[in-house]
């Protein structure tokens, strides 16, 4: 369960929050010259990034409002947390450190630990 | 040179008894890796297994590689609620899933191998009005398209599941249930296992702890994978990958429709049997049965946001517990023993991709989401026919990648009979 610093409300409990998938998608400009690859583009590919996601909350048991969070999707980590229509921020990609990128919790798989 | 494992029966049960059963052989092998085979497929899973068994077994493509970068059974397959129907609400579903329940019901004699099938029924309880019509709506559904489907009324309900609690009185009541008396449970690591020594006795290698790092391509055809343990030359890749399909897409530059997050299942200490059969509520989100060990398996929803951690939010378990003891308020003073967390990769319409890809030799089997297990055999049936012919069976042929493209999608969210 994650704690997530909300930029209205100060930390709070992940049960308040909404999470509303990957950030900065942008709506297309000229939606009746885009053919059908465009769209399903647009609407269901998404990159489903194991590791650092820009993705958007919303606060919806709280302030209501939306916001932007930059997690690392193998660890969970919360690195930045940022509001609507900032650009994102530039961070280490902290890629997960193994092979296969796996959390040093909750796999188990340490046949491809990364000798340190 | 491929040595066959030796057939499982009461006389190998008894020769081995006599000595201390120390002298079982290995179920399969753990084979040299080859320079080039003629199909790879990427994750040993239940529906990578059958994959490659059904390409030996009906297409008789032999020489083919399973490589896993865990372990046979430490993934999905090891971490679901075992559960198995096929009452599915779209033609499209219903004929794939009701095709593997079909593999289900021979499994054991096919594999030589105890996947402990029980047949024991599955019950989708209805708590409002609207549960009853969209019940009733694919109870009517199942009997069009010949997968067999009963409605049950609150008495019928009590009747078939004693412990229930049909009280009117209830926040969300029983008021009544569709029942798939096909369907039932198997044993989970008994189907990976079972398919792995079949596939392995046609002279399949299944490569473990060998994770793929990269796939080469050479004028848009593919020529193989690179992994931890080296290069393997292949001109057919089926990824059969589940929560990491987005990860291994990336390799080749390819966008999937999916979500990966993490799915929560726990199970309780065992007790003497007092389920014998499977009750799953799509409104409170709570489904149980009884393991054979006597422990109730329970499953949870998915988590709301995309993670590859195997750990899922406790919000979640409670919220199922709260379920679960309203449903059976005799659990309430059950203890918990295990729980845990696997990454499903989730559609947008909840049905999975079975796909050729712009790539030859390039073929996905991903976004079972949280309903894979069901399909294992099926699943594989179909990939392996698309894999040997280049060309999707009839089955999922309606699953291609390109639905998203089209419109044509395979709407199963909610009308699958558990909330995603």
């Amino acid at each position: 369960m994650l704690l997530i610093n909300c930029p209205y409300c100060g930390e709070r409990e992940q049960e308040e929050f909404s999470c509303g998938g990957e950030a900065h998608i942008e709506r297309p400009k000229n939606p009746p010259d885009l053919n059908d690859d465009q769209w399903a583009d647009y609407l269901f590919l998404r990159q489903n990034i194991k590791g650092l996601q820009y993705e958007r909350w919303n606060h919806s048991f709280g302030c209501r409002q939306w916001f932007n969070v930059a997690r690392n999707t193998a660890t969970d980590d919360i690195l930045a947390v940022y509001k609507m229509g900032e650009k994102p921020p530039v961070l280490e990609s902290n890629d997960p450190i193994t092979p296969c990128g796996e959390p040093a919790i909750g796999s188990g798989n340490f046949s491809t630990l990364k000798k340190s | 040179m491929i040595k066959r494992s030796k057939k499982y029966s009461v006389f190998s049960l008894m020769k081995n008894a006599l000595s201390y059963h120390e002298n079982w052989q290995p179920a399969w092998r753990n084979p040299e890796i080859k320079k080039e085979y003629d199909a790879i497929i990427v994750g040993g899973g239940g529906h990578g297994l059958t994959t490659a068994f059904y390409l030996a077994k009906n297409h008789g493509i032999k020489n083919i590689a399973v490589v896993e970068k865990g372990w046979i059974g430490g993934g999905n397959t090891g971490r679901n609620t075992t559960i198995i129907r096929s009452n599915y609400l779209w033609d499209q579903s219903a004929a794939i899933y009701d095709h593997a329940l079909k593999l289900w019901e021979g499994m054991s004699q096919e594999l030589n191998y105890n996947v402990m099938f029980s047949q024991r029924g599955v019950m989708n309880v209805a708590h409002n009005l609207h549960d009853v019509r969209e019940l009733k709506r694919r109870w009517h559904a199942n009997r069009l398209n010949g997968v067999d489907c009963e409605w049950l009324d609150t008495q019928e309900v009590k009747k078939f599941c004693p412990v229930i609690n049909t009280s009117p009185n209830i926040r969300y009541p029983v008021m009544g249930a569709t029942l798939q008396r096909r369907a039932g449970t198997a044993r989970h690591d008994a189907v990976a296992w079972g398919y792995a020594r079949g596939a392995d006795s046609m002279g399949v290698d299944i490569i473990q702890n060998c994770e793929v790092t990269g796939i080469n391509i050479n004028n848009g055809n593919v020529t193989g994978i690179e992994t931890t343990r080296g290069t393997i030359n292949s001109k057919k890749i089926g990824v059969v990958s589940a929560g990491h399909s987005s990860v291994i897409a990336k390799m080749v530059g390819i966008k999937l429709p999916l979500e990966s997050r993490p799915l929560q299942a726990l199970v309780s200490e065992p007790v003497k049997p007092v389920i014998d059969t499977v009750v799953m509520s799509n409104t409170i989100h709570a489904y149980v049965s009884q393991s054979d060990k006597g422990e109730l398996v329970i499953g949870a929803g998915t988590d709301g946001y995309n993670s590859y951690s195997q750990r899922g939010g406790f919000n979640i378990v409670e919220d199922t517990i709260m379920a679960i003891v309203e449903l059976f308020p005799l659990f309430s003073r059950m203890k918990m023993l295990r729980h845990w967390g696997g990454i499903v990769d989730i559609c947008p319409d909840a049905s999975p991709i079975i796909s050729k890809t712009h790539i030859n030799g390039l073929y996905f089997n991903c976004g079972w989401g949280t309903g894979g297990f069901k399909a294992t055999p099926g699943s594989g049936w179909v990939f392996a026919h698309t894999i040997a012919n280049d060309q999707p069976h009839a089955l999922n042929a309606p699953f291609s990648i390109n639905r998203f493209s089209s419109g044509e999608l395979v709407d199963e969210h909610g009308a699958a009979a558990v909330a995603h």
